[in-house]
């Protein structure tokens, strides 16, 4: 019982964190903006798919540098070209506009790329167990997807609060006027922004790729859970999306790991139904078969009990 | 007079939906014609959410899948015989149902509108989405469940065997939905659901609660949508999870938002539109889902306001008798931009083809040689210059036809 | 004026393409009118989105199969060319039956479709009332592919022709070869959680109860279908229960995920699948999957029995190079309704579906294969292979690795009861 809690742990915290990667460029997105992306995990999947390619002909490490830079260039192009032109018509065209790009890139991966399952692998270099515990390896590799989560949380983190062009941002968000008076270039940061944050989708889906298969629907597993997540931290709250990409993570990695069900519950009470019961369905059911369910369940929760989330301020 | 003038649009409204069948009369098109009755009241029940409440949700086929679903149970009651009724008041269980899961959901998700009502609405379509997977008792699974539709009493002689008589049975429906979701639009509960859209504290400060102002739209959106549901569970005699899914909320919202938010005609364009695209583009090309992305970039880029938009932009000419100033500018402009959009669709399917000749357009075409690339790259240059050009002139002439009292509309 | 100078300028620019398409149409109307009409047979499964990638395999094997045995030697029934019409399902319900109701109005009568049991149970249901409603308009569905045993038993139809083995037959001969293996003796059954993971579930473990009480069944786990991130939490139940096999009924991204994840966690046990190669599955697991992952499969793989399959194969290769047969009873499927339709001579949905009734074929891997009359379903040789790259002449997704037969049943021990009552249309 104990290894399963540990390995539920480690688990927990590499999908943790690689969701926060992905939550963080869409949290910031949204506090700047005020528009929910829907097309951040689409990005994420170009990543993976643009490392593969590089890592056919130059290697993993290319890829694991150039791949995010080419997804946050496409980005900040997206922004500039599309989004900008959009913006005008108000947020629920942007957030149509999203969906739509979301649904393109799908659709052009496929064209690009095939619809089979690509053969994207873990380099050499990190193709062994970091330590074995109670017979199970840990690999090297997702100790590295941990401490590339890791490093990028602590650099977002120095840049947003030390450094100046954190400032800037900060103040851009809350008082875009005020910073433009200053003369800072306002549309300019919106898309550094932007191509920031779908390079760091990139960057996620660069490190995911190896372990979680890239194939054209790896977006859509991931695209509603990030949106939970910002939705669940506080939208615009960095250490909220910090905190909900955890807790996600652990929940549904301990939900899968435990074996109880409602049929234990039901012991507990000392209730028992036959098989033809009309709810056969519910007294049957377990933990581990709803666990994908259970942010969706938190979602409706958070958002009836506590609108702005665990940590927002801002409500529209 | 008014009323007359009104009420004809109505009648035209009817006989097209009931003559139709007599123009397009092959099996496929009755399947087209079935879906589009049944994308139109789906995609008018959005609307009346977004559209006229401003409310985006994510979550609406919801509605839609649960009145399916209950309507397709009441079939199977009807065929064991424990029930006996007409099937002809399917769809108004399945209204009835659609009702009963917008009072329950929307009172606790319509408190707020923005953000936090899109994302619970995202929510609560993923949770019923996958609970109908793990209830398989009552939502038959992957499979789904599976209903006859002849068992009922028949209406006039009619035991509803076939396609076309589940045609009439779904335009008398849609028609009925049009006309109600109409007049809802005209109550005060749907103009208060206007003005809570654009300004919810002046809708509170004359004395309205802006939250029961929604509700009231939601409740109506999930009956309507519940409707078109039955209507569904009618047409094809099962309903499967796929039907209260996301990718069914996606394409609803695609529905209302191509044929034009705000509009009350848009969603019946956009219905009409993607039940076309749907169906018929997908048998020229396995690549259709690309074509429907890029164009639905595009509306949303070039026409906010989508199809319907586009026509009522020609409002004003059309009032100042200045649309005959349009004309030539528009086929000017519109010839080189058919011909780039018929060279950019030949140059992506080239390009995803294995064959050795391409046909396209009575052309045989060769993929595998430079000069079809190249000769096909300069046409559509050409063309892409030459729209860019005319758009100018087009644009000109547009500013003449609108400009007389410079007035533009709202 | 320019007016009219403007339109004799479009004429004039349009008047090169109408002579050309005008042309055209001339040709195609003089060789239809010319040859007899061509016997056209639809093929029905996703040809866009997700699953795109199986559909499109078994679309070009059909087709090709057709060309290379019946239309580059004359036709069939004196003459007439086979057409094969591809409906897009997108591997949808709903969408199956706007694709039916397609095909209808196309005057199709035959229906090749395999992906997905959901798919082909609507789709049974759908012809039965179809046919019972239209019956000059019949049709008849040659299934090549759903396995869920429900549609030749309980469900059966008079117009559903199945020619797989489904899914309890397969699990029947799994378990033979894994009561074989002495050192197994804990086995994790994990699937994904609708119809067919249930079935799997289900009857593996009634089955290993029977053959191999020892066996202790370790787990049973169900996950939602393609929404699993990551599968290494379901690998750290795996690896703590001790389990030394592993059952799964999993296809697509989950099958791929799924055993890459309880390859990287270092466990060395056997994995035993249905849908685990091909349509780049095979050249992802590539070295890790050795000898580690089986498929229980109907056929041979290598090496292929006879000179004529590996010619097919070779042929196929060369007109197709980017994909490979992953699903020989396809062709098994088309000679058997070709030989049903000569023998008859008719393309009537009917009388194909009585002369298909106790067929016995050989087919060009040299096996005698059986369509049951009582319950439509094909009985042969079923056989386990493993994914390795030794002794692999035909590969799969180019990469070197591929399938190798390990153990063989023949057509007469793969025979299972059925609870077939069909309801048979009077003639």
């Amino acid at each position: 019982m104990l290894e399963v809690l540990i390995f539920a742990t480690l688990n927990g915290l590499v999908t943790g964190f690689l969701l926060f990667m992905l939550a963080s460029g869409l949290t910031l997105i949204f506090s700047m903006m005020g528009v929910l992306n829907f097309a951040h995990a689409s990005f994420y999947m170009l990543g993976a798919y643009f490392a593969y390619s590089l890592s056919l002909y130059f290697g993993f490490w290319t890829g694991l540098i150039f791949a995010p830079l080419i997804v946050g260039a496409l980005g900040a192009l997206v922004e500039r070209y599309g989004l900008r032109k959009v913006h005008a018509s108000g947020h629920v065209a942007e957030l149509v506009f999203t969906f739509g790009l979301a649904f393109l890139i799908e659709e052009s991966i496929q064209f690009f790329w095939g619809r089979d399952t690509k053969n994207y692998q873990t380099p050499d270099l990190l193709d062994f167990p970091l330590f074995t515990l109670f017979g199970q390896e840990f690999s090297a590799y997702r100790g590295f997807m941990m401490a590339i989560s890791i490093g990028i949380f602590i650099a977002l983190y120095y840049v947003l609060t030390k450094s100046r062009v954190g400032i800037i941002i900060q103040a851009a968000i809350t008082h875009p006027q005020t910073v433009s008076n200053l003369g800072h270039n306002v549309p300019l940061i919106f898309m550094g922004v932007f191509g920031v944050g779908t390079a760091l989708a990139g960057l996620a889906g660069v490190i995911a790729g190896p372990v979680l298969t890239t194939f054209p629907g790896m977006a859509t597993v991931l695209g509603s859970i990030v949106f939970v997540i910002v939705i669940i931290g506080g939208l615009g709250s960095l250490a909220g999306a910090f905190i909900a990409s955890l807790l996600i993570g652990l929940l549904q990695s301990y939900a899968i790991a435990s074996d109880v069900g409602m049929p234990d519950l039901l012991n507990l009470l000392g209730i028992s139904f036959d098989r033809s019961h009309p709810l056969n369905d519910l007294w049957t059911m377990n933990l581990p078969q709803i666990a994908p369910v259970l942010p969706y369940l938190l979602l409706v929760l958070v958002l009836i009990f506590r609108p702005t989330g665990l940590l927002g301020k801002r409500e529209e | 007079m008014a009323l007359l003038k009104k009420s004809s649009i109505w009648i035209a409204f009817l006989v097209a939906l009931l003559g139709l069948p007599l123009l397009f009369d092959s099996i496929l098109a009755i399947s087209i014609l079935n879906q589009m009755a049944i994308g139109i009241v789906f995609a008018l029940s959005y609307n009346m959410l977004l559209g006229q409440g401003g409310m985006l949700s994510f979550g609406h086929a919801v509605y839609f899948g649960l009145g399916g679903f209950l309507s397709v149970h009441a079939l199977m009651l009807i065929e064991y015989e424990t029930m006996v009724f007409s099937i002809l008041w399917i769809p108004l269980i399945g209204g009835l149902f659609g009702l009963l899961a917008g009072i329950f959901i929307g009172s606790f998700s319509t408190r707020k509108a923005g953000t936090v009502f899109a994302m619970i609405s995202l929510g609560i379509g993923e949770l019923i989405a996958a609970s109908s997977l793990i209830f398989s008792s009552f939502f038959g699974g992957e499979a789904g469940i599976s209903g006859d539709r002849t068992f009922g009493p028949t209406f006039f002689g009619f035991d509803f065997a076939q396609n076309i008589e589940i045609y009439y049975v779904a335009a008398v429906w849609a028609f009925i939905a049009t006309l109600f979701t109409w007049l809802f639009t005209q109550t005060p509960a749907g103009r208060m659901a206007n003005a809570v859209r654009d300004n919810p504290e002046r809708a509170e400060f004359i004395g309205y609660s802006s939250r029961k102002v929604r509700f009231i739209s939601f409740c109506a959106s999930g009956m309507f949508a519940g409707i078109a549901g039955g209507l569904f569970a009618l047409n094809y005699e099962f309903i499967t999870e796929e039907n209260l899914n996301a990718a069914t909320s996606g394409r609803v919202l695609l529905m209302a938002y191509i044929g034009g938010l705000g509009y009350f005609i848009g969603p019946i364009i956009g219905a009409v539109v993607l039940t076309l695209m749907n169906s018929l583009l997908s048998n020229y090309s396995e690549l259709w889902m690309l074509y429907l992305g890029i164009m639905f970039l595009l509306t949303v880029m070039f026409l906010p306001r989508g199809f319907a938009g586009f026509i009522m932009m020609h409002q004003v000419a059309w009032v100042r008798g200045n649309m005959k100033m349009l004309i030539k500018p528009y086929i000017i402009t519109g010839i080189p931009a058919l011909l780039f959009t018929a060279c950019a669709i030949v140059l992506i399917e080239m390009s995803h083809t294995d064959d050795e000749v391409f046909h396209y357009l009575g052309l045989a075409l060769n993929p595998a040689s430079p000069i079809t690339w190249i000769v096909i790259l300069a046409i559509a240059g050409g063309a892409f210059y030459a729209t860019k050009r005319s758009l100018i002139q087009l644009n000109d002439a547009w500013e003449t036809a609108n400009a007389i009292p410079k007035e533009e509309e709202a | 004026m320019k007016k009219s100078q403007l339109s004799s300028k479009i004429f004039r620019s349009f008047r090169k393409p109408l002579i050309a398409i005008s042309l055209v149409s001339v040709a195609i109307l003089n060789s239809t009118s010319s040859a007899q009409e061509p016997v056209r047979i639809a093929f029905m499964d996703p040809l866009s989105g997700t699953f795109a990638s199986i559909g499109n395999t078994g679309l070009k094997l059909l087709e090709f199969a057709a060309d290379y045995y019946y239309n580059s030697k004359g036709g069939i029934l004196g003459g007439r060319m086979i057409e094969i019409l591809p409906l897009d399902n997108k591997q949808s319900p709903t969408e199956t039956q706007l694709q039916f109701r397609r095909a209808i109005s196309e005057e199709i009568q035959i229906i090749f479709q395999g992906n997905s049991s959901a798919v082909a149970s609507t789709l049974s249901q759908t012809i039965s009332r179809h046919n019972r409603r239209n019956p000059d308009q019949e049709v008849l569905q040659i299934n090549y592919s759903a396995v869920d045993p429900i549609l030749t038993e309980d469900n059966c139809s008079f117009w559903h022709f199945r020619f797989d083995a489904h899914a309890n037959m397969k699990l029947d001969i799994l378990t033979d070869y894994i009561a074989l293996n002495p050192d197994i003796s804990r086995m994790y059954i994990i699937g994904q959680d609708y119809s067919f993971g249930q079935v799997v579930s289900d009857t593996t473990i009634k089955l290993l109860n029977e053959k191999r009480p020892d066996i202790e069944i370790v787990g049973n786990e169900f996950h939602p279908i393609g929404q699993v991130k990551d599968f290494t939490p379901y690998v750290t139940k795996i690896v703590s229960s001790g389990a030394d096999a592993v059952v799964t009924g999993n296809f697509g991204a989950d099958m791929v995920s799924l055993a890459r994840s309880i390859i990287d966690s270092g466990l060395d046990i056997p994995i035993y699948t249905f849908y685990a190669a091909y349509d780049g599955i095979t050249a992802t697991l590539g070295e890790s999957g050795k000898n580690k992952i089986r498929l229980i499969h109907n056929g041979v793989a290598n090496p292929l029995p006879t000179e004529a399959r590996k010619q097919l194969n070779r042929d196929f290769k060369i007109a197709n190079p980017n994909y490979d047969i992953t699903q020989p009873r396809i062709v098994n499927a088309l000679q058997m309704v070709v030989t049903a339709m000569e023998e008859t001579q008719s393309t009537d949905p009917y009388d194909i579906a009585i002369a298909l009734e106790d067929m016995r074929f050989t087919t060009i891997g040299g096996e005698e294969i059986w369509m049951r009359g009582e319950d439509h379903q094909i009985f042969q040789k079923l056989s386990i292979s493993v994914h390795t790259d030794e002794g692999v002449e035909f590969d799969a997704d180019n990469s070197g690795y591929g399938l190798v037969t390990e153990y063989q049943v023949p057509l007469e021990e793969t025979i299972v009861e059925s609870s077939c009552q069909m309801r048979r249309p009077r003639r």
